[in-house]
């Protein structure tokens, strides 16, 4: 049975195409180009709430996103959350007074960390702690208070 | 009694095909490694199997990406989120409908295709004729068919899954005016390359391991009649579609369930 | 000694027996042919013998090897050297006369391709169909398939060939220009051949020696002279062709008068 060429080369073209579909997966619709993990550095911080932070959530600064939240866990003798930040290696001056918030992208968003730079002379460092935190809002706690608040002034 | 008997005859039936089943998928893995060696065997069968199905997965998957687009958008523009309607197309295309749509309709082109074409083979004795020319059909025809099958399905997926997001993005950005730069970074943040894209891949391969293993057993075991050939297609179409929804919902929970 | 030799061979198809207990010889150089009424298991005797089936007691030697005892791989080897003439030729549908006869030479050697265009022109031409090379299989009349399949068969250069029904279903033409080549073959090759088949006149013209079958035994082994002449009742309906003897023409069970009889009873 004699190989038809034209066969081999259709075959090529579709092998060609599967990759290219699969690169266009990578590249384009993943977020595989954004960022590395291994080549990022980690630092704590531990929060009093995370509300609905998950792994994998943004870290940015300024708006710009600088790195991805690598896990959660719980500290079983503060009962706070420590949440494990990796940072790109390039933005490696950070002080190490830096704040860390949970935000919320629009009213129903995803939650992400805000960092703000502090004014220290020295950089967070891999496996150094964020001091400086502040917990996620949580709409139920918020509402509650405002009420609160109102049924108080009322009075 | 009756019934009983049935049940019976029924349950000793199926284990027998099961049984039958593992020994001819050994075999096939047995033969593999020879293959190997002979691939231009493997690259004919790909281009049978594979390449003729490239049409059809191309515009199956444009039209369910921009349904997805349309659809998506309805829902979203309710709560604000339109912007969102990137992250909802890539992620029911990469996690499920790509694997499992396009599994589908290989089962109903290439595997259909196998089984009568194996079928046959058998029925006109092409089989045994090869047997007693000291050529071993498993090897020379079963098994090419199989790596073939088992090669091409993760990459029409794959073709299924970038068509159709083009296509979502078509709908969205061209005909409801989405924005451009949130429906991609969107999606961006929110696909992962492993959790989502290398999972779906996972999950192609494994359909079309589990395709192909169905399409050519149906057909080796076919009674040797146009009747027999017949309903074996038929069985390699409806056994294939719920091995792979099953599977995908086994899948599933293994790789998306401890969120 | 002969080239296979089977002895006390027993097969069993489910429930119902196909062999109970033949012995066999087929001598080399010789055609042989291998008759009975339909349903006797004649082409399940040619798979038994090639080794695709397995029987349920018994042995069949080929040239000295006992085909159910050897490994997978020598069992391979063994084929090589047997040709098979399937009744419906088997030639792969989806290539060319031409590729369908140099298959088993790409399959099992390392012959460079000018060299396979030449055999398979020469055993083409012996078939007389070299000209037909570039048809496909599902051009071919019945007759002209089976031509192409000898000359497959024959590729390799086997030691024996089994013919399996070869006249079935031919018109006179072709039934005489098979006769001619599986006797020229024979004869030029110096091959040992099997002839299946239930053609009286056909297999009578080219057989050397004759085993009828039935009921899953040798009934009659001779020459096409010693039979003609046989004594046998079962020989004289087979040669002669009576509806009714040894053979019934009612499948075997209760008796009609009884049939009727137990249908009033029910009532």
């Amino acid at each position: 049975m004699r190989q038809k060429k034209s066969t081999e080369v259709t075959v090529g073209l579709f092998v060609l195409l599967g990759m290219g579909a699969l690169f266009f997966l990578a590249m384009k619709v993943s977020n595989l180009s954004a960022f590395n993990d291994e080549q990022g550095y980690r630092v704590t911080a531990e929060f009093e709430n995370i509300g609905g932070l998950k792994a994998r959530s943004p870290v940015t600064l300024a708006g710009v996103r600088i790195g991805r939240v690598e896990r959660i866990e719980l500290d079983p003798e503060t009962y706070n959350a420590n949440v494990v930040l990796n940072l790109y290696a390039s933005f490696d001056t950070l002080p190490t007074d830096t704040a860390a918030s949970i935000y919320t992208a629009g009213l129903l968003g995803e939650q992400y960390i805000g960092l703000e730079a502090g004014a220290e002379e020295e950089f967070l460092k891999d496996g150094d702690v964020i001091e400086l935190t502040q917990p996620a809002l949580v709409l139920e706690q918020v509402i509650g208070q405002f009420l609160f608040s109102k049924a108080e002034g009322d009075e | 009694m009756g019934t009983i008997q049935r049940l019976g005859q029924w349950a000793i039936g199926t284990s027998e095909r099961l049984g039958r089943g593992y020994l001819f998928l050994m075999a096939i893995l047995a033969g593999i490694p020879g293959s190997l060696f002979r691939f231009s065997l493997v690259i004919q069968q790909i281009y049978s199997v594979g390449v003729l199905s490239v049409l059809l997965i191309l515009i199956s998957g444009l039209f369910v990406g921009m349904v997805l687009g349309l659809q998506g958008y309805n829902t979203l523009v309710d709560f604000g989120a339109e912007e969102s309607l990137g992250v909802m197309v890539s992620l029911s295309l990469v996690r499920e409908l790509g694997p499992v749509v396009s599994a589908l309709l290989f089962a109903g082109r290439a595997g259909s295709a196998l089984t009568a074409e194996i079928g046959l083979m058998k029925s006109t004795e092409q089989l045994s004729g090869m047997e007693m020319m000291a050529v071993d059909p498993i090897r020379r025809v079963i098994t090419p068919r199989f790596l073939a099958g088992f090669i091409s399905l993760p990459f029409l997926a794959a073709i299924f899954s970038a068509v159709g997001i083009l296509g979502g993005y078509l709908v969205g950005y061209g005909l409801l005016g989405v924005d451009d730069g949130a429906f991609w970074t969107q999606m961006q943040t929110k696909t992962d390359w492993y959790d989502d894209i290398l999972n779906g891949v996972i999950k192609s391969i494994v359909f079309g391991f589990v395709v192909t293993w169905i399409a050519l057993f149906e057909g080796h075991d076919a009674i040797p009649t146009s009747e027999g050939v017949g309903r074996a297609t038929t069985r390699t179409v409806v056994h294939s579609a719920f091995a792979i929804l099953g599977l995908d919902f086994v899948l599933t929970a293994l790789m998306f369930g401890d969120v | 000694m002969p080239l296979i030799e089977i002895r006390d061979l027993h097969f069993y198809r489910g429930d119902r027996a196909i062999f109970k207990g033949v012995d066999l010889d087929i001598y080399r150089g010789k055609v042989t042919a291998i008759m009975g009424p339909s349903g006797t298991g004649k082409t399940t005797l040619l798979k038994l013998i090639g080794g695709q089936l397995v029987p349920d007691q018994g042995t069949i030697m080929v040239d000295g090897q006992d085909v159910h005892r050897l490994p997978h791989a020598q069992l391979y080897e063994l084929r090589k050297r047997m040709g098979m003439l399937f009744q419906s030729g088997a030639l792969l549908t989806d290539i060319s006369v031409f590729d369908n006869v140099a298959f088993p030479l790409r399959e099992h050697t390392n012959l460079p391709e000018s060299m396979i265009q030449d055999l398979v022109s020469m055993k083409l031409q012996a078939v007389g169909l070299r000209n037909a090379k570039e048809l496909m299989p599902a051009e071919l009349s019945g007759g002209m398939a089976r031509r192409v399949a000898l000359a497959r068969a024959v590729a390799l250069d086997p030691m024996m060939i089994m013919y399996d029904e070869p006249f079935t279903g031919q018109d006179p033409i072709s039934m005489g220009t098979l006769v001619n080549l599986i006797k020229r073959i024979n004869q030029s090759m110096g091959l040992t051949s099997i002839v299946v088949s239930h053609d009286l006149e056909e297999t009578m013209a080219i057989a050397d020696e004759i085993y009828l079958l039935s009921g899953g035994k040798v009934i009659e082994r001779g020459t096409p002279d010693t039979l003609q002449d046989s004594s046998s009742e079962w020989v004289k309906q087979f040669v002669e062709g009576l509806p009714d003897g040894p053979v019934p023409f009612h499948f075997p069970g209760m008796s009609f008068e009884d049939d009727l009889l137990n249908r009033k009873a029910v009532k």
